[in-house]
């Protein structure tokens, strides 16, 4: 069997195996969570009595190991079940929040990958230059702030002064894509900003070591000019790095973007499960969790492999 | 006011002359561009409602677990939606009850009975007629030994219900002159065959018919052509629910004019906000209340001395000034205050004075230890500085208090009503009784101070039967006053409701239940 080939094999077992442990460790803790679901829901209006009659609808009387087991017994037949707390099919509605998160994670990515690798890469044509110093020096300012300040900062100057985007993101599912870009202008703004620096830097950083090497002198000695010796030298060499930090970005731009949400009232999977766990919707904080680790895993996946396909050594093992 | 501004005033509404051209020519009378503008707006507000256009409106306080079945709402989006596809039999308007399922209502037999007759040729908005059955259905769901309703605390003392041709009928075990407002509250939304066949179907009698739903986000609503009132309320043809959750997203909305109104607008920046040209801040004086909340039966609070210790101790002006930033009022003691109907303004107002509560401090007699009060920023806004606030003023007073910060995750399920002395907040009942009934009574469940007096309880049921309203009001006040001398409850202030709203909107008016025009905005006004 091909090396690659036995690795993903190994390493989608893997996962699976480490999902299990996700949701079992997702459900131990929100078991340890203080109040249910029918106390969350009812809130300041609870009654002894109400409170009884809805756990009992809720099912929530039952043992914690029949409940879990309930629930992986669902998934594993496709059905994700209903929500605890609207009633309303789990699979349908994670179907529309994971659809949004990752046209807002598509879009910011597609701007900021392609941006940072290239702004890393001209950091390092010109390094300790005036570009140089320009790139790193924005970009960390822009890391260094809390996401919601830019947030707001954005929303201050373009949607309240200018009025050019709106100030929160309305993606209704018929609107036509055009306006949807424009109505999710300034959150792909905010995370290009926000996942730019991380890149970036790895860039320059590995490029730079990578430059050191004797084979990048010979390169630069036969008369290669500076892009060029970048371009079919070093970065093919700094590939693996770079991939890897680029995926750890798509990962968070996927799963950690719920500041970002909530600022523009955007509906992704973040607020959607930041919700279920206020409420203790144990059913849609599993699955939700779920999504999210075989996001992380996935990512992580491709991360390994790019890095071995770009390195020769690792291709062809003895 | 000259006649000729008001001559031209009147062109504009009527459409022949344009804004623009009535504020030169008011310049040209000499007239300032401010006051021009109001003249337009009076003109405006004379000239009736506009029909036609989309209200938008931002909402705090949803989230993507809510549901559309009334039974389950405790939060602003999804009830301010329910007010828009549904109707209950009445609705608490800003001058008293409204008829709206109920065409009218009388009780009888000492207020023990009640008979609402419904509209007659409603319909819901699936076609289906509305009948005393559906009424009834409703009213069941809500109170029978299954129910799972946020409704089920105040649907208690029922003796038996029926219904009698169109009318529905129902008898209290103990009179009680406020039922038609009890009958008022948002999760009894009428719905055919009260729901019990499909809670969440979203359908009813409302102004409006629900469009799209999803929860945590938005709703949108068109215009039910059939409702009885369609002619005088429900001027825009479409309504839009957008729910805002962030305090600055909501104000951003607002200022760059993709919502046309914003609830719980920070009392921080209402100022700022509304000096903005094409932004108006609206207050309204309600009845919520910011509670701190001790347990009467429980050490050292069973102690009355102490409790008047910490009540004299608590400056309550610098609470609203700091807390409220002056959008609010000072609270005295007792959950009731001048926005409530037979109110006595004659009960003194509990006054700051360390003297006062050193010398109680020191007639309790309490050993010194420190007297734990539990907040949490869920608790009210600013409940975490609101009690630093009263921890100073303690110290100065000599009494020993400790403030323990608890997550806002559980808070209402593990501190709230559980620990004996913690920060709360009450939203407010339409009348004295249900107040009192919902948390002072011995057997009320909410009753979060342990307040248990016979008395008190005895003087409550004589009140709610009692159909004079001189003496209703007499025994109210007597039991004002107790609790304000011997309560657990302390009320440093009651909170306003800020709204914001664009200047395009007209009609709006104040109504104590609630933000909002207690949700109402949607059918009362218009965009001019």
């Amino acid at each position: 069997m091909h090396p690659i080939v036995k690795l993903v094999a190994q390493r989608l077992s893997l996962g699976i195996l480490l999902l299990f442990a996700a949701s079992a460790l997702l459900f131990g803790l929100t078991e340890i969570l203080p109040g249910d679901a029918a106390q969350a829901q009812l809130g300041q209006s609870a009654t002894p009595e109400n409170l009884a009659n809805l756990r009992e609808e809720m099912g929530l009387n039952r043992p914690a190991l029949t409940r879990y087991a309930e629930w992986i017994g669902g998934i594993l037949t496709g059905d994700m079940g209903n929500a605890l707390s609207n009633k309303l099919p789990i699979g349908e509605q994670i179907g529309k929040r994971l659809g949004a998160t990752m046209f807002l994670a598509f879009w910011a990515a597609l701007i900021s990958v392609p941006v940072a690798i290239l702004l890393g890469l001209v950091a390092v044509r010109y390094l300790n230059r005036w570009p140089d110093k320009v790139i790193s020096g924005s970009t960390l300012a822009a890391i260094s702030l809390p996401e919601f300040m830019i947030a707001y900062i954005l929303i201050f100057v373009f949607a309240v002064k200018l009025g050019w985007a709106p100030s929160f993101a309305n993606v209704p599912p018929d609107m036509p894509l055009l306006e949807k870009l424009h109505s999710i202008a300034l959150p792909i703004a905010v995370l290009t900003m926000v996942v730019l620096a991380h890149m970036m830097r790895m860039t320059r950083a590995a490029i730079l070591n990578v430059m050191q090497s004797a084979y990048i002198e010979t390169a630069e000695l036969k008369g290669l000019t500076s892009f060029e010796v970048i371009r079919k030298h070093a970065f093919p060499n700094a590939v693996a790095p770079i991939v890897n930090v680029v995926m750890i970005n798509l990962a968070y731009l996927v799963v950690g973007v719920v500041v970002v949400e909530a600022v523009f009232a955007y509906p992704g999977m973040g607020q959607y499960l930041v919700d279920a766990v206020v409420k203790r919707d144990v059913p849609v904080v599993l699955t939700s969790g779920i999504i999210f680790s075989a996001v992380y895993i996935i990512l992580n996946m491709i991360a390994d492999i790019v890095s071995i396909l770009s390195n020769p050594r690792l291709r062809h093992p003895k | 006011m000259s006649n000729e501004l008001k001559l031209l005033s009147t062109k504009v509404t009527a459409g022949t002359m344009t804004r623009r051209e009535f504020m030169s020519k008011a310049a040209a009378l000499g007239v300032t561009a401010a006051v021009a503008s109001t003249i337009l707006a009076d003109a405006a507000y004379a000239a009736g409602p506009v029909k036609g256009g989309t209200f938008r409106m931002g909402v705090s306080g949803g989230e993507s677990t809510n549901s559309q079945d009334p039974a389950t709402w405790a939060s602003d989006a999804p009830l301010a939606g329910g007010f828009i596809w549904g109707e209950a039999l009445v609705y608490p308007g800003p001058n008293g009850l409204e008829p709206r399922v109920a065409e009218s209502w009388e009780g009888s037999n000492a207020a023990k009975t009640w008979r609402f007759k419904v509209r007659k040729g409603i319909t819901f908005s699936d076609g289906t007629a509305v009948t005393a059955e559906d009424v009834l259905a409703t009213m069941q769901r809500h109170s029978n030994e299954d129910s799972k309703s946020g409704a089920l605390g105040i649907m208690k003392g029922i003796e038996s219900m029926r219904t009698d041709g169109d009318v529905f009928e129902l008898t209290l075990v103990i009179g009680n002159a406020d039922l038609p407002y009890l009958m008022a509250d948002y999760h009894l939304i009428i719905q055919p065959n009260g729901g019990f066949d499909n809670p969440a179907a979203a359908i009813g009698t409302g102004l409006y018919t629900l469009e799209t739903d999803e929860p945590g986000v938005r709703m949108t609503f068109k215009k039910n052509p059939n409702h009885w009132a369609a002619d005088e309320m429900g001027h825009y043809d479409e309504v839009e629910l957008i729910v805002l959750n962030d305090a600055t997203a909501r104000t951003a909305a607002l200022q760059s004019g993709q919502v046309d109104t914003v609830n719980r607008v920070e009392p921080k920046i209402a100022k700022l906000l509304g000096r903005a040209p094409t932004i108006d801040v609206k207050t309204t004086s309600g009845r919520g209340h910011y509670v701190f909340i001790a347990h009467v039966d429980t050490a050292p609070f069973d102690n009355n001395e102490l409790r008047l210790a910490l009540k004299h101790a608590m400056n309550r002006q610098e609470m609203v000034d700091k807390i409220l930033q002056g959008y609010g009022s000072v609270g005295n003691d007792m959950p009731i205050n001048e926005a409530y109907p037979l109110f006595d303004e004659t009960i003194p107002q509990r006054s700051f004075d360390l003297e006062k509560a050193a010398a109680h401090y020191k007639a309790s007699g309490h050993d010194g230890s420190p007297i734990i009060l539990r907040t949490a920023d869920g608790a009210f806004p600013g409940a975490v500085d609101a009690a630093a606030l009263f921890q100073q003023t303690c110290q100065a007073a000599g009494i020993p208090l400790e403030i323990k910060r608890e997550p806002n995750d559980g808070y209402w399920s593990e501190v709230w009503n559980v620990q004996p002395y913690c920060a709360s907040y009450w939203g407010g009942r339409p009348v004295q009784d249900q107040m009192y009934s919902t948390a002072y009574l011995s057997s009320a469940d909410w009753n979060d101070t342990r307040w248990k007096r016979p008395e008190f309880d005895a003087m409550l049921l004589e009140a709610r039967a009692e159909l004079d309203e001189g003496k209703r009001k007499e025994i109210y006040s007597k039991m004002g006053r107790m609790l304000n001398e011997e309560g657990g409850v302390m009320v440093p202030m009651f909170n306003d409701f800020v709204d914001g709203l664009s200047t395009e909107i007209q009609g709006w008016e104040t109504n104590p239940s609630g933000p909002q025009m207690y949700w109402y905005a949607f059918a009362k006004t218009w965009k001019a």
